[in-house]
């Protein structure tokens, strides 16, 4: 019971860990861009169409990788397989 | 939970996990030979859909005056050729069907989730089989294989630009440069090396990047169908006013944040099949380029 209890919370520090940092890092990468974005916007209007294509796509790709972060986060918070493990044994005994 | 608002299991985590498991089939010894038969299913018919549409407008187009669908695919098809004409110098003969049927694809694929997530498992589970997941891409499988397949793309069109033996010199020769036979023999396994894993990295991070993003955003749409359902138990439950506009208000929360994630996830979908199709044709461009 403790072990599991042991798991459930280092799991769920672990969850917040990821996703809060990689929040942290996507936001600030995408707060970056939006702003050099504006800026060359202001400087070069003729230019927003084709700026803004690549800026979405930047986007996508500065996302990318928290929202692998977020995916692997919720699939140890519904189906955790460190936790899994140690119910089988448990059960087991 | 009150049954017919029950869709599976009797926790929240139950519910989810539920609606994560695959409608499977062995086919052969271990876990290798199981295949997920409902993604398979679902990408082979919405490939053909995708591939009849567009073969069915080409045969029927005309050079007058186009149809409404006929003025939609054209559109479609000059809008990827003109982003492949920026990122690919060189015939496009090849390379423009290929980032068309990718951008396609995966598009309808991931339209899917626009369809809401207890719909597919409930028809499902009324027609008799246990689980159903709907959306191709959220499983890292259908990816991961679009990503090999680009892979397999990719050194084909290194060879056929530079030939089977220029392709194997560059292997060994790439990043890092050297003029004596001595320092050519030094340099060769940390090229090496660096080319393989540069050849690989490419198609992880394509199928990990399609794959989190649909993966996630299936798992928020599961956690707003969870808060709907809540609301829903807090008002069947009838115990007074508290649960009345507790159960109301998390009804209404649901209502509003499943409406508003669909919107953003009109962006997503959208821009991750974008994203695959424009970095497939980047680095098809890459792989024929010359060092």
């Amino acid at each position: 019971m403790e072990l599991i209890s042991a798991i459930q919370s280092s799991t769920a520090i672990a969850i917040g860990v990821i996703i809060g940092l990689g929040a942290l890092g996507a936001c600030l990468g995408i707060a970056i861009m939006g702003s050099k974005f504006l800026e060359s916007a202001a400087r070069q209007p003729e230019l927003v169409p084709m700026l803004s294509g690549r800026m979405f796509l930047l986007a996508g790709l500065i996302d990318a990788a928290f929202i692998i972060g977020l995916a692997i986060a919720l699939f140890f918070a519904f189906a955790n397989p460190l936790l899994s493990s140690a119910l089988t044994a448990a059960a087991g005994l | 939970m009150i049954d017919f608002l029950k869709a599976a299991g009797d926790s929240p985590s139950e519910y989810v996990t539920h609606h994560l498991k695959h409608l499977q089939v062995s086919v052969g010894e271990g876990a290798f030979w199981t295949v997920n038969i409902d993604s398979l299913a679902m990408s082979v018919a919405l490939g053909v859909l995708g591939l009849g549409l567009f073969w069915l407008v080409g045969r029927r187009a005309t050079a007058g005056v186009p149809g409404r669908l006929q003025a939609f695919i054209e559109i479609v098809i000059e809008f990827i050729d003109g982003q492949v004409r920026d990122v690919y110098h060189g015939s496009r003969r090849f390379v423009g069907p290929i980032a068309l049927t990718i951008f396609v694809w995966i598009l309808l694929m991931n339209a899917v989730k626009m369809i809401p997530v207890d719909l597919p498992p409930g028809i499902a589970a009324a027609a008799g089989s246990e689980y159903f997941r709907a959306v191709p891409t959220t499983d890292l499988n259908i990816t991961a294989a679009m990503a090999l397949a680009v892979l397999l793309l990719m050194l084909g069109f290194a060879v056929a630009a530079k030939g089977a033996g220029g392709f194997a010199k560059e292997l060994f020769t790439a990043p890092f440069h050297a003029d004596g036979p001595v320092m050519k023999l030094v340099l060769a396994p940390a090229n090496f090396g660096l080319n393989v894993i540069e050849y690989l990295s490419k198609p992880v991070s394509l199928a990990m990047r399609l794959f989190g993003n649909m993966y996630a955003g299936e798992l928020v749409f599961l956690l707003i169908a969870l808060l709907g359902m809540a609301g829903g138990n807090l008002l069947m439950s009838q115990a007074g006013a508290g649960s009345w506009i507790g159960g109301s208000l998390a009804f209404l929360g649901a209502v509003v944040a499943g409406a508003a994630w669909s919107i953003f996830h009109i962006l997503v979908i959208t821009l991750q099949a974008f994203i695959f199709m424009i970095l497939t044709v980047v680095y098809l461009s890459i792989a024929t380029e010359h060092h």
